[in-house]
This record gives structure tokens, C-alpha cells and sequence, in this order.
């Protein structure tokens, strides 16, 4: 995938003449207090560039209120995924200056919203996509406004506090960080003043087209297509110089050359690490020479800890790009490419056109820049087990050498000494479990995506639903939260199998059959007859195409049953906690 | 750059914009003459137009011209200012 500086409006809406079939169907609708039109073309022109299908309903012009109490309410009927909800800051400070300046402005108005989206939920199951209010300098106070606690300086920065302190408790609220987004590119070109006059259009004819691609990024990141690992090339791309050349104290990293440039772009990959992306390496360096800086120069911020897999060596990139992939066993669409070197990127793009390479400016000053502005790593969840995840491949990999010095793989597996701990769902493994449902793709029965919000409700729903969180450790660590299962009693014989993901960092464990011992135990003690699977082809998950059948699941049009009384549970190696 | 040679550059414009090759913008053209041309590209073009001669019209402009020719007219203006 090429990835450049972001497009035109004029590209955008060249877009909306394009095929959508066969792209996933999103509905949004979008409620503002301003003119949206631009916007919602914009956001649909975006989303064919990601194969989204995004079906827009805007409400009436100026009309929130009247539209969400309004029982028969065409949004109502529309259904949609998502909800916009776009109050801007120039009708806000109108609002602030009517209401004359008040000490409460900006928590009314964090009950207001909050008020309206509760409305919205009594009557139909979505998300909320709210937007932060950018900062208008209004100078009535001139820089004393920080000392005054009723001016709208005041006001609209605590506003926006309140916002994020609301959504971080809101598993359905997310917000899109407008007031950054206009930092970026700076008020003047952001908003055209002409455009709000004459037609109450509050962004620019090119700043739409950010904001959109930000909420369309935002959109993409729930239907499981976040980028999971940054490969990095080194000379030249995380130090200046060449470390086979110009060796270790001439490398340009902290206070040498233009080290500074360096420094930051490794403090920024750094921080993505800590967040869960998992880091690799690929550079055509002898393999001694690629790691030394990382063992032995001061400067660095990264350390040899950091990368979950190091290749350095004089193949291709795209051969090793590989096996980075076999490695962590992710999709080639999961994964970000960052050289300096031109040649190289268009190599790795030509034999991997899925994985995501940024075309970098010529000018390393500006990459830091330019790799924020792309906004690459859009996620819908965070959780605590994020910031181990390269531990987690590094032991990975540590159990792939060990798998090679035994002969069986009985024997390997044995030696593993695996627990397994099953529990049903709680406040602590939902936010993961819906990760798990947002991000699993290949192996995954039925692709069902949901929010936390919608795997809480799940969990409440205790007559309906019985849930399964399963963790797995072995002597070299916990891989963490891994397996998932979601059971539907559809009557009070049959279960249905709604969810079963694994993740794939332990296939080939025997962990498939011990989740399917523990669904069979849990159908037998409580009475249940039978157990019906199904599965989903998507274009990901071929790997569980024969998954029933594998495990003697009999089909009967297009579903698979299991009559619980003829299930022998197969032991394994994994040991039940 | 007079009328003519400007009424040619936004030609080019508004076939580049608007995605229609058969666009042949004349003095007397408005927004009617033109399918594609509604209150929202008016947007598009003008903010084409004002890159294209680094100009800048006033709100009351963008909302005033009567046709092509006026707009052409106000752009000869600004650029041999």
C-alpha cells in the first residue's frame, strides 16, 4: 500500500462515483449544528479508499435536539453503527457569550451532550463519535483569561478535559481530537471564516478532507484493520550515517550531526511500543554490526529488549519482511514498513502490496512530522496487556528454537508445562475480549465484532449468554488473554457456538481442544443436548474452514451439530487452574 | 493576463474540478448553464480558482457574481493589482 501526503477534496469526491460493491457496509449518521454536507461526502470518499462502504444519514440542518426526541425519528429507523455528534466551537462560543459568562458553562454542556446521547441509547445500540471543541482565542481577557475561571478560554479547555474524563467511562463515546488535528495544521487553513458566514460551514474545503480521514481511520479501526507492527529499516531511517561505514561513534543519534531528528523519531517509536505495537527490524547490515548500537551506543532509546524480532542480513527485504511475518503470524495488512530509501520501499510494495509503506519526505527533519499526520496506528481499545505485547512475541520466539530441539512434538508440547485458566467474563478481561472480537481475524468462527459496551451488555444477559475467557501460560510466560468463547442458549437443549477466537499466537498447542472440552463439559452439566457450531468464510479465515468438521462436528445446511452425550473429552497438554 | 486568458484558465478548472470535459465556460455562463455547478462546488471552484491566481475573493464576491464574466472580471482585478 502507498501511502502518501493526504488527498485533495476534488480526489475525494471523485470517489463517490466509484464501485462500493462488495465493501463493508458502515452507517453513520451525523448530527451537527452546522452545515455537514462537505463533511459526509468527504467521509464517504475517504472510506472507499479503506473498501468501506459508508452509508450517511444527515439530519436535518441545526436540528439535535428536535431530531433525538423525536420518537419516530428517521435516525431511529436508519440504525446506524455510528453516531456523530459535531457541536462546533464557533456555536459554542455564541452560546457562551449569550448565556453570559458563567462559571458552569462547561459542565451544562458536558450534561447536555451527555443527556443527548442517552436519549439516542434508550432507543437504538451505537456508537458515538464526539468531537473536542478547538480553541478560539477570543482576547476579551487577553492572557489573563487563565486567571479568570468564567472566561471562554477557560471554559472551552475544561470542556474538552471533561470530554475525554466522560468517554474514558463511556465504553460507547469515542472522540475525535479535533483541537489536535487543528494544531496540526493551524487554524487559518482549518476553518474559512467566508465558508461559516455565507453557508455555516465550519472547516475548509481541504481541512474536511482531514478531519473526515480521521473519522473514517476511526471507523476502520472497529472493523479490525489496525496496524499491529512497525518494521524499521536503521541507517539513515533510526540513526543517521551508516553503522557498516562509518561505525558506532560516528553514527548521527542524540548530540551528533543531526542526531536530534533521530533521537525523536526513536522517543516517538518508543512510546508506540510501550502502547502494544510490536517493533522488528530489517536491514541489509551484517547481523554484528546492525546490533551493535543497540548494545552499546548511549544515545539509543531503543534497546535490543524492544525489538520482537531482529533481521539483519543481505536479502531482500520483502523475503525477510516474510519472515518477520511467519515469525509473529500476523496479516501483512497489519504491518508498517518505514525505510529511507526509496528503492526499497517500492520493492517491498510491489512483492507486498498489503503491507502499509509511507513514502517519506526527503527530508528527515520532517519525518516525525509527516509519519503523526498519517496517523497510522488508529486503535478502538487499549488494554493493560497491550504494553507486554513484545515480551510476548520474544518469548514466542524463544519457544519456536526450543520447538526445533525436540524430536515430537509430543514431546515439545510436554515440556511446555501449559495452564489454562477459564473464567467467565469480568470487569478486568472484557476490555481485552473485545479487542480479541475487534482484532482477530483468521482464526475466528464467525467474525462477530463487538464493543465493550456490547460484550457488557452480553455479560448481563445471564438467561442468554455464557462467556469463557481463556489465559494460557507456559514455563516461558503468559501469552495472556487468548481464547474467547460466547455461548447462546438458544433453547434449553441446544447451544450455540456465537463467538470462538483464538488467538494465533498459540496455535498448535492443543488449546482448540481443550476450549472444546470445556464447552462440552459446561453442555453436559447443564443439560444441554446438543452444540451447534457455525462457521463464517471471510477472506481471512480459512485457517477454521474445516474446524467442526476436524473435530467430528456433523453438518446439517450450513450449521454444525454435536450431540453432547457422544463427546469423549481429549486430553491434552495443557493443565485446567 | 486579460479576461480572455483568464476566462481559458478557469476553463480548465472547472473541467479539473468538476470532472466534465465538455464544460465550455463563456462571459455569460452561470451556475444554471453548468450541471454539476451547485451551491456546494461553488465552494470547490472558488477555492480552486483562488489557489490557481493566489487570490482571495471577499465573502460578498463569492456570493455576488452574477456570471462567469463577473468572476473573470474580479480576478483581472486582483492579479494586476
Amino acid at each position: 500500500m502507498f501511502l502518501n501526503a493526504c488527498m485533495e477534496f476534488k480526489q475525494v469526491k471523485a470517489n463517490l462515483k466509484k464501485d462500493f460493491t462488495g465493501f463493508k457496509k458502515i452507517k453513520v449518521a451525523i448530527l451537527a449544528d452546522s452545515a455537514t454536507q462537505y463533511l459526509a461526502q468527504a467521509i464517504r470518499g475517504v472510506g472507499y479508499e479503506k473498501k468501506l462502504d459508508i452509508e450517511i444519514w444527515e439530519a436535518d440542518y441545526d436540528s439535535v435536539d428536535i431530531t433525538v426526541r423525536d420518537e419516530g425519528s428517521e435516525l431511529y429507523r436508519f440504525k446506524p453503527d455510528f453516531v456523530f455528534l459535531f457541536l462546533s466551537s464557533q456555536k459554542l462560543k455564541k452560546k457562551f457569550y449569550k448565556t453570559g459568562s458563567d462559571i458552569n458553562f462547561a459542565d451544562d454542556q458536558v450534561i447536555y451532550l451527555k443527556e443527548v446521547v442517552k436519549n439516542i441509547s434508550s432507543h437504538i445500540k451505537t456508537n458515538f463519535l464526539l468531537f473536542n471543541f478547538p480553541d478560539v482565542l477570543d482576547s476579551v481577557f487577553g492572557n489573563f483569561a487563565g486567571k479568570v475561571n468564567s472566561s471562554f478560554s477557560y471554559q472551552v479547555k475544561k470542556l474538552n478535559l471533561e470530554l475525554m474524563n466522560w468517554v474514558q467511562k463511556d465504553a460507547s463515546a469515542y472522540l475525535i481530537d479535533l483541537c489536535g488535528l487543528q494544531a496540526l495544521y493551524g487554524a487559518s487553513n482549518a476553518i474559512d471564516n467566508r465558508l461559516y458566514i455565507s453557508s455555516d460551514v465550519i472547516f475548509s474545503i481541504d481541512f474536511v478532507v482531514h478531519v473526515a480521514t480521521n473519522c473514517v481511520q476511526v471507523i476502520d479501526a472497529f472493523t479490525g484493520n489496525s496496524k499491529k507492527c512497525l518494521i524499521l529499516d536503521l541507517d539513515n531511517t533510526l540513526w543517521g550515517g551508516i553503522i557498516g561505514d562509518d561505525g558506532l561513534e560516528n553514527i548521527q543519534i542524540g548530540d551528533l550531526g543531526i542526531g536530534k531528528v533521530y533521537t525523536e523519531i526513536q522517543l516517538w517509536i518508543k512510546a508506540l511500543k510501550e502502547r502494544g505495537i510490536i517493533l522488528a527490524v530489517c536491514s541489509k547490515n551484517d547481523e554484528v554490526n546492525a546490533r551493535e548500537p543497540f548494545e552499546k551506543h548511549p544515545d539509543m532509546v531503543l534497546h535490543s529488549d524492544d525489538i520482537a524480532v531482529f533481521v539483519a542480513n543481505w536479502s531482500n527485504k520483502h523475503d525477510n519482511i516474510k519472515y518477520i511475518q511467519s515469525v509473529l503470524n500476523i496479516g501483512f495488512d497489519s504491518m508498517v514498513f518505514i525505510d529511507d530509501n526509496p528503492f526499497e520501499r517500492n520493492m517491498v510494495r510491489t512483492y507486498l502490496p498489503d503491507v502499509c509503506v509511507p513514502e517519506l519526505p526527503e527530508d528527515p527533519v520532517e519525518y516525525l512530522l509527516f509519519l503523526s499526520k498519517l496517523n497510522l496506528f488508529e486503535t478502538n481499545s487499549y488494554t493493560e496487556e497491550d504494553k507486554d505485547r513484545t515480551l510476548l512475541y520474544k518469548s514466542e520466539a524463544l519457544r519456536n528454537e526450543a520447538s526445533r530441539t525436540y524430536t515430537s512434538e509430543a514431546d515439545f508440547l510436554a515440556s511446555l508445562n501449559m495452564v489454562s485458566e477459564v473464567a467467565a467474563f469480568d470487569p478486568f478481561s472484557i476490555p481485552r475480549v473485545s479487542q480479541l472480537t475487534q482484532r482477530s481475524n483468521q482464526f475466528n468462527l464467525r467474525t462477530k465484532r463487538y464493543t465493550e459496551a456490547e460484550v457488557k451488555h452480553m455479560v448481563s444477559e445471564k438467561d442468554r449468554y455464557v462467556t469463557f475467557a481463556f489465559i494460557l501460560a507456559d514455563k516461558y510466560g503468559s501469552h495472556g488473554l487468548i481464547g474467547v468463547i460466547i455461548l447462546e442458549k438458544r433453547n434449553s437443549n441446544t447451544l450455540f457456538v456465537d463467538t470462538w477466537i483464538m488467538s494465533c499466537r498459540v496455535l498448535k498447542r492443543g488449546m482448540e481442544q481443550f476450549m472444546l472440552n470445556e464447552i462440552m463439559a459446561y453442555a453436559r452439566n447443564n443439560s444441554f443436548t446438543e452444540v451447534l457450531g457455525e462457521y463464517i468464510e471471510t477472506k481471512k479465515n480459512g485457517m477454521v474452514k474445516d474446524h467442526y468438521r476436524n473435530f467430528g462436528f456433523i453438518e446439517k445446511s450450513n450449521l454444525w451439530f454435536y450431540d453432547v452425550s457422544d463427546y469423549k473429552p481429549v486430553d491434552g497438554y495443557i493443565t485446567k487452574q | 493576463m486579460n479576461t480572455a486568458e483568464i476566462l481559458t484558465e478557469c476553463n480548465k478548472i472547472f473541467i479539473d474540478q468538476l470532472d466534465n470535459s465538455s464544460i465550455v465556460l463563456k462571459q455569460e455562463t452561470t451556475a444554471s448553464d453548468v450541471e454539476e455547478w451547485d451551491s456546494l462546488t461553488h465552494i470547490q471552484l472558488i477555492v480552486a480558482i483562488e489557489k490557481h491566481f493566489k487570490i482571495r475573493f471577499t465573502t460578498a464576491e463569492i456570493q455576488g457574481f452574477k456570471n462567469v464574466g463577473e468572476m473573470c472580471v474580479a480576478i483581472e482585478k486582483k492579479t494586476n493589482k
